[in-house]
């Protein structure tokens, strides 16, 4: 059962994120990544992060996306057209890429042989409640610094965004 | 049936993170570089999730949320610069800002 979701889930993943980077018009992409959001949330419920699948949901299908796709029509972005690379490049990016990620995962493999199983529902850590706690007790001052960067990316949004007045 | 491990999810990181890598170094618009950046902080956060799994501990996902926080800062501050930069250039593409460039 884990298996399956987790391969499912996976898949759907890594699909959407293709999707992302081939797709011409910005708008397939933004719904493609609101794919790989979705499929994300599912990954960390199996992972027993109920309270970050619910934030990922929120925040980035939500959030982000809505403004994602809000400035694609605000500034009418159209397919862009594809430019010419050149031969190498063509023939040799998709071999070597898939070689690197296939090296990385051998040697993440020689790395961590011990590693643990994961069950749905073997760690129950990550409700609200243990987010909550840790957060305003072990990681109070990092959290108030987040609150700050918060505010400054606010105040850096409108004064880029704003019309200049002279 | 072979079991999911720890291992699985972050040969999915690495996938992802590769794939955004393609998308921020191939793609002309900024707005599906910005995307691509995305992908690639979501890929840091399925690392983090799934050692704080293995390590049976709540830290990794604080730190997930303080990526997520960071993913938020950076899109909306990087999407006020793209539409400053429409404003004056009328372009999205980023082949085609190149003041800079000499």
């Amino acid at each position: 059962m884990d298996v399956i979701l987790f391969l499912v889930f996976a898949i759907i993943a890594v699909v959407c994120a293709i999707n992302v980077v081939v797709q011409t018009h910005p708008i397939s992409s933004a719904v493609s990544l609101v794919g790989v959001m979705a499929s994300l949330a599912v990954l960390y419920l199996l992972l027993g992060a109920e309270f970050l699948a619910a934030a990922q949901v929120i925040v980035y299908a939500g959030a982000i996306m809505v403004l994602f796709v809000f400035v694609i029509m605000l500034l009418n972005a159209g397919a862009e057209a594809k430019k010419g690379r050149s031969f190498t490049a063509q023939l040799l990016g998709l071999p070597l890429l898939v070689a690197f990620l296939g090296l990385m995962a051998y040697f993440v493999q020689r790395l961590f042989p011990q590693s643990t199983m994961v069950h749905f529902g073997g760690f129950r850590g990550g409700g609200a409640a243990e987010i909550g706690h840790a957060l305003f007790t072990t990681f109070l001052l990092p959290f108030e610094v987040t609150s700050i960067l918060i505010l400054v990316a606010i105040l850096g949004a409108i004064v880029l965004a704003r019309k200049e007045m002279d | 049936m072979h079991p999911v491990t720890t291992v699985h999810y972050l040969a999915l990181s690495a996938a992802l993170l590769l794939i955004g890598t393609v998308g921020v170094l191939t793609r002309r618009s900024i707005v599906i570089i910005l995307m691509s950046i995305e992908l690639i902080l979501n890929a840091v956060n399925i690392n983090l999730v799934a050692f704080s799994r293995q390590a049976h501990a709540v830290h990794g996902q604080i730190f997930a949320i303080f990526v997520i926080v960071d993913a938020v800062a950076e899109a909306a501050v990087g999407l006020g610069i793209l539409i400053a930069l429409f404003r004056n250039k009328e372009t999205v593409l980023a082949d085609e800002i190149d003041l800079l460039k000499w």
